[in-house]
């Protein structure tokens, strides 16, 4: 595999990155999408050939450009690490980006800051790439901070709008949480191992001693919970829809949100050796799946709808993971980025064609305005749904079974239940925006219109995939091209998937996933078209519970009462103390007279007397002027360091 | 009596030598010649620091004691006058414009930039306690008045005046230091400091403890360091733009040089007492500078100045982590942080507007649109800064970070690697002015070609430390080896 073309397919964004930044606004405007959408083709050539050459030559690679960071006999290299798990995120990356970026030239069209879309967008593919592709630690963070300082950036990318850059300052500062964790994490690894190379740690991990591995494991996981808007870390995935529609479907639900999933995937011989670990990513993926499927009920505005469900299938996966699953686990990252990814851009189309319109319950009747985007979202329901043949039963399926047989019933009923929620709320839905009567306000109602090609062909693209993207690969999944494909990644580490065929039991559980699935739907259309008033009704009767749902469980509101109001009280009162301090002016010159004179003098006895007179004096002297600290002058600073000796002398003589 | 004269080896100190004389004859060339320009005495100053340093690295690989053991000269010494000279050609070259835009376009500026860069010359080179001294004084002398060196600002006089008072207060204590040690050991030769506080040191010893810490005091005001920094953030937004990013790069670098010196090649044997001390030192710059960053949106000088203290934590884990790894952490990280440093300020003198009286945020508003490249090369020093990959200062801290963890300091690393997570908020807080704000009207202006230079200097180094850290690296290690000889 020639290493120059590995290179290029981060690099050709990459430089689009360049000349969309600085000649965007003067030269290019509204061209820019040329190089934007261009760059990110060639990379999904690149990676088209990439993936073939890994899949049907059994090609692999791990590429060393150069050593980067050199201490002493460690080092970190800038290399690329292609195995068929890499393959898989490359055509989930570079696929579903492409599209996503061609869809953008028609929404964000005529938007005055068009080639900085286009800069963020770009700045997102190479970051994402980057970590998907990286064979160490250290460079998948580079990429992980990428994508990072991207989201927060196309988040509150309509800035004028004061909640979309609330938005993104909750999506950095939850991130942050998270990067710390994973950094330490790295920190461990390299403490370790005494590398982060992926090459030397995984077949050492085993030399490790458990406690360590899975200290290693939960702080890796702390990073994946940020990133993928896990419990309890997921408040900022809803609030991230504040940015552009396409932002929404490439990185808050395709693409960057699963890298959490692909660095778990990635360390699976670490978490595979920590079995506590493991039971932690499998409980946190399950709970955070019914806990946001639940949500997902009764919210109203579509695209908190999809956020809540992202969350709750980022769940899955995690779930997945978490019970050995490994290749399920990416096996439903790869579906979810297909049907999720549509379900956004579907739902863009909608808010495009209502101009600007969000709220479903001003929604209804779109079925017969809107001819493409109907039909292929209702594919993507099918798909979330679980549904068969489409691709999201068979992933989701493989997980819950998965869990079932290792025996984690409890974790399997939740994600059971969850599945169901999950038919329910997405078919609500389509029959609250495509049926029923048309509720929307009359000066929007007239100019409803389809979207334009450039948009809708994406729609039916990914329609296809998530109709066939299940199956295509082969039948059944479990023994067809991508889990033997990625099985030699996880060979000998994953469980169950390890057999091929299906056995009775699995079609038992399948029986139950397609049974749930489709009294998930029924019950929406028996709510929602037969008895349009149930819900109200419900609504009324379990007001607390209707109350507790849609208000998100009053995660927000505990947060901002235990942690975001303590911290801004502390950072107001720092900011008071100093400029207090500041504002002063000099004009202390003759009380640092004096000042010097009691310093020399307490000094002195300081070092004949000994400590305790001098400590004591000390305390006395400080204790006279610390009301005077606060008017702030310069003897104060003078004082401050004064103290500072002081504190330091006493550290001296008491140890 | 045998009085023995010193041996005399000019050559040694040619580098100091030739700065000297270029800050006499800018001098002279001042008071002499008639309508003489601000712009061709830069130019002597930059000729005169090129040939400062081609004279470092003509002497590159020489090792020798000098001037009756006053003044060494070793590949630490030679390395860090690399960084100084950086430093004083890039604070030289965003000055240019500076000066004529605020009028105060007088020659003593360049000589006294000169001269302070000969002081920390002389801090880096002394083996002797008596000869840092000097060195620390005709650097602190030089930045008393350049920080008031605009002389009809007030906020220029109180930041020169702050800056004096203090800084004297600090340099009595340094005395006080030399002073007891020297009481302790008999010399204030920093090998003989090494033989007698080896013996002699432990918890025993009040005059070598008490030295060490009044050492310690001193060093803690040059660098900056939590609690010795109050006056930092007053003196940077008061004195001129361009000698706050020396004061904050060169003259820290300076003082680390001796820093580095005195703790770890004279004081290594009582490194079971200090290091407590600047472990604390490190622990509260990093979070007190951080907290205080957080909430600093009034202006940027007073950001970049609460940021340097972190960085000051930073370089005092490297410090604390010693050996050829902590030492050499140190070195790149200064080289580095050189580069970024100045790069920030020289963004902030090209957009500031004449006066500078406002330096809020709010003024960076925008900017992506109507100056792409100032904008660009101003989030590439932030991200430096905040220490994000692939840049210069994220390579530095990681370095600095392993060192730490080899160490085993490994909470402190904890706390490092923490706030500067934490750190990346207030530096993106500018990058989403830039980027993400309608433009307010800032003045037409093209940066002059100094300017420009300086920019695409500091853009080049952060990157290039940032992408090929590898053989700086060796070049930092090197001179810590020659140092401690290991």
């Amino acid at each position: 595999m020639s290493p120059f073309i590995v290179a290029l397919i981060p690099l050709l964004p990459a430089l689009a990155v360049l000349v969309n930044g600085l000649l965007g606004f003067r030269v290019l405007k509204e061209k820019a999408h040329r190089l934007g959408v261009g760059s990110v083709a060639l990379s999904f050539l690149l990676s088209l050939w990439v993936i073939w050459q890994v899949a049907f030559a059994g090609a692999r690679a791990d590429l060393v450009f150069y050593e980067w960071v050199v201490a002493g006999n460690f080092s970190v290299s800038i290399g690329f690490l292609i195995d068929p798990l890499t393959a898989v995120m490359l055509f989930v990356v570079t696929g579903v980006g492409l599209l996503v970026h061609i869809y953008s030239i028609g929404y964000m069209h005529g938007d005055p800051g068009y080639p900085r879309f286009f800069t963020y967008m770009n700045l997102f593919m190479v970051s994402m790439l980057l970590l998907v592709m990286a064979n160490n630690y250290l460079l998948l963070f580079v990429g992980w901070e990428g994508v990072g300082l991207c989201s927060y950036l196309l988040i509150g990318y309509w800035y004028e709008k004061k909640s979309a850059s609330d938005a993104g300052k909750k999506a950095f500062i939850v991130n942050r949480i998270g990067d710390a964790g994973f950094l330490l994490g790295v920190f461990l690894v390299f403490m370790t191992f005494g590398s982060l190379d992926f090459r030397e740690v995984f077949p050492r991990a085993d030399q490790a001693a458990v406690g360590v591995l899975t200290a290693i494991t939960l702080l890796l996981f702390v990073g994946a919970v940020g990133k993928s808007a896990q419990l309890p870390l997921h408040v900022w995935l809803p609030d991230a829809m504040e940015g552009p529609t396409p932002v929404s479907a490439l990185i808050h639900a395709a693409t960057m949100v699963t890298a959490g999933v692909y660095m778990v995937a990635r360390s699976h011989v670490l978490f595979s050796l920590a079995p506590v670990s493991l039971q932690v990513v499998a409980a946190v993926g399950a709970l955070t799946a019914i806990f946001s499927a639940s949500i997902g009920l009764v919210q109203n505005d579509i695209k908190r709808v999809m956020a809540y469900s992202t969350v709750s299938q980022l769940g899955y996966m995690f779930f997945g993971l978490g019970v050995g699953a490994y290749a399920a686990g990416i096996f439903h990252l790869m579906t979810h980025a297909f049907f999720k990814g549509l379900l956004f851009l579907g739902a863009g189309s909608v808010i495009h064609a209502l101009a600007g319109e969000q709220d479903m319950r001003r929604m209804g009747g779109l079925r017969s305005h809107l001819p493409v985007t109907a039909p292929t979202l209702y594919v993507a329901s099918l798909a979330l749904a679980g549904i068969p043949p489409f691709a999201g039963f068979w992933s989701k399926d493989e997980i819950l079974g998965a869990a079932f047989k290792e025996g984690q019933y409890l974790l399997w009923a939740l994600g059971v239940v969850a599945a169901f929620m999950t038919a329910f709320y997405v078919f609500r839905m389509i029959y609250m925006t495509f049926y029923g009567e048309s509720r929307v306000e009359r000066e929007r109602a007239h100019h409803i219109h389809e979207s334009p090609r450039v948009m809708t062909w994406p729609l039916i693209l990914l329609a296809a995939l998530s109709t066939v993207g299940g199956i295509i690969p082969g039948f059944p999944p479990e023994g067809g091209l991508i889990h033997g494909f990625l099985g030699q990644v996880f060979a000998s580490h994953g469980a169950p998937e390890a057999q091929h065929g299906l056995e009775l039991v699995d079609y038992g559980l399948m029986g139950v996933s397609v049974a749930v699935g489709l009294a998930g739907w029924g019950l929406a259309r028996f709510f929602y078209i037969s008895r349009p008033e149930i819900p109200g009704a419900l609504a009324r009767r379990f007001s607390f519970v209707y109350r507790l749902l849609l208000n998100k469980y009053w995660v927000d509101e505990i947060y901002a009462a235990l942690v975001v109001n303590p911290l801004l009280r502390l950072g107001r009162s720092l900011r008071n103390f100093d400029e207090r301090v500041i504002d002063g002016a000099v004009n202390g010159v003759s009380f640092l007279t004096v000042l010097w004179g009691r310093i020399s003098d307490l000094f002195d006895r300081f070092t004949v007397d000994g400590a305790v007179n001098g400590a004591g004096a000390v305390v006395r002297g400080g204790a006279r002027n610390f009301r005077r600290l606060q008017t702030g002058f310069a003897q104060n600073y003078a004082l401050a360091m004064l103290l500072g000796i002081f504190v330091i002398a006493s550290l001296y003589l008491l140890f | 009596m045998n009085f023995v004269l010193p041996e005399i080896d000019l050559g040694a100190i040619a580098p100091q030598l030739w700065l000297t004389a270029t800050a006499i004859l800018v001098l002279m060339v001042q008071a002499f010649v008639p309508l003489v320009t601000s712009r061709s005495l830069a130019l002597l100053s930059i000729i005169g620091s090129l040939l400062s340093l081609v004279a470092t690295l003509g002497l590159w690989g020489q090792e020798a004691v000098l001037f009756s053991g006053m003044i060494a000269l070793d590949t630490f010494s030679l390395f860090f006058n690399v960084v100084f000279l950086l430093g004083a050609i890039l604070t030289v070259l965003i000055s240019v414009e500076y000066l004529e835009r605020e009028q105060i376009a007088h020659g003593e500026y360049f000589a006294l930039v000169l001269f302070a860069t000969v002081g920390m010359m002389i801090m880096a080179a002394g083996v002797d306690l008596i000869a840092i001294f000097i060195g620390l004084e005709i650097l602190s002398l030089s930045l008393y008045v350049l920080a008031g060196f605009m002389r009809q600002v007030l906020r220029s006089n109180e930041s020169a005046m702050k800056y004096f008072l203090l800084g004297a207060f600090a340099t009595g204590f340094f005395l006080y230091g030399i002073a007891l040690l020297y009481g302790a050991t008999g010399s204030t030769n920093l090998d003989r400091i090494f033989l007698i506080a080896g013996e002699r040191g432990g918890w025993g010893n009040v005059l070598v403890m008490g030295g060490m810490g009044l050492l310690l005091v001193g060093f803690g005001f040059k660098v900056a360091s939590v609690p010795f920094h109050m006056w930092t953030p007053d003196v940077y937004e008061g004195a001129p733009t361009p000698i706050s990013a020396f004061m904050s790069t060169a003259a820290k670098a300076g003082a680390f040089a001796a820093f580095v010196r005195v703790f770890l090649y004279s004081l290594p044997g009582l490194a079971a007492s200090w290091a407590p001390l600047l472990a604390g030192m490190a622990v509260l710059s990093m979070v007190v500078g951080t907290l205080l960053a957080l909430v600093q949106r009034r202006n940027i000088k007073r950001l970049l100045a609460y940021s340097s203290i972190v960085h000051v934590g930073y370089l005092l884990l490297g410090l604390l982590s010693g050996g050829t790894e902590g030492g050499a952490s140190v070195l790149f990280y200064l080289l580095a942080y050189t580069f970024m440093q100045v790069g920030a300020f020289a963004v902030v003198v090209y957009l500031g507007g004449q006066g500078e009286d406002d330096l809020s945020l709010a003024r960076f508003s925008g900017v992506a649109v109507r100056h792409p490249v100032a904008a660009l090369a101003f989030s590439l020093f932030l991200l430096s800064l905040a220490g994000i990959p692939p840049t210069a200062g994220f390579v530095g801290k990681f370095y600095i970070f392993s060192a730490a963890i080899q160490a085993g300091h490994i909470g402190l690393a904890v706390v490092g690697v923490l706030t500067s997570v934490v750190s990346l908020y207030y530096y993106l807080g500018v990058i989403v002015f830039m980027y993400m704000r309608d433009p307010v009207d800032l003045p037409e202006r093209r940066p002059s070609a100094a300017l420009v230079t300086a920019l695409a200097l500091a853009v080049a180094g952060t990157v290039e430390m940032g992408l090929f850290p590898g053989s700086l690296l060796d070049l930092a290690q090197q001179s810590v080896a020659s140092l401690l000889g290991s």
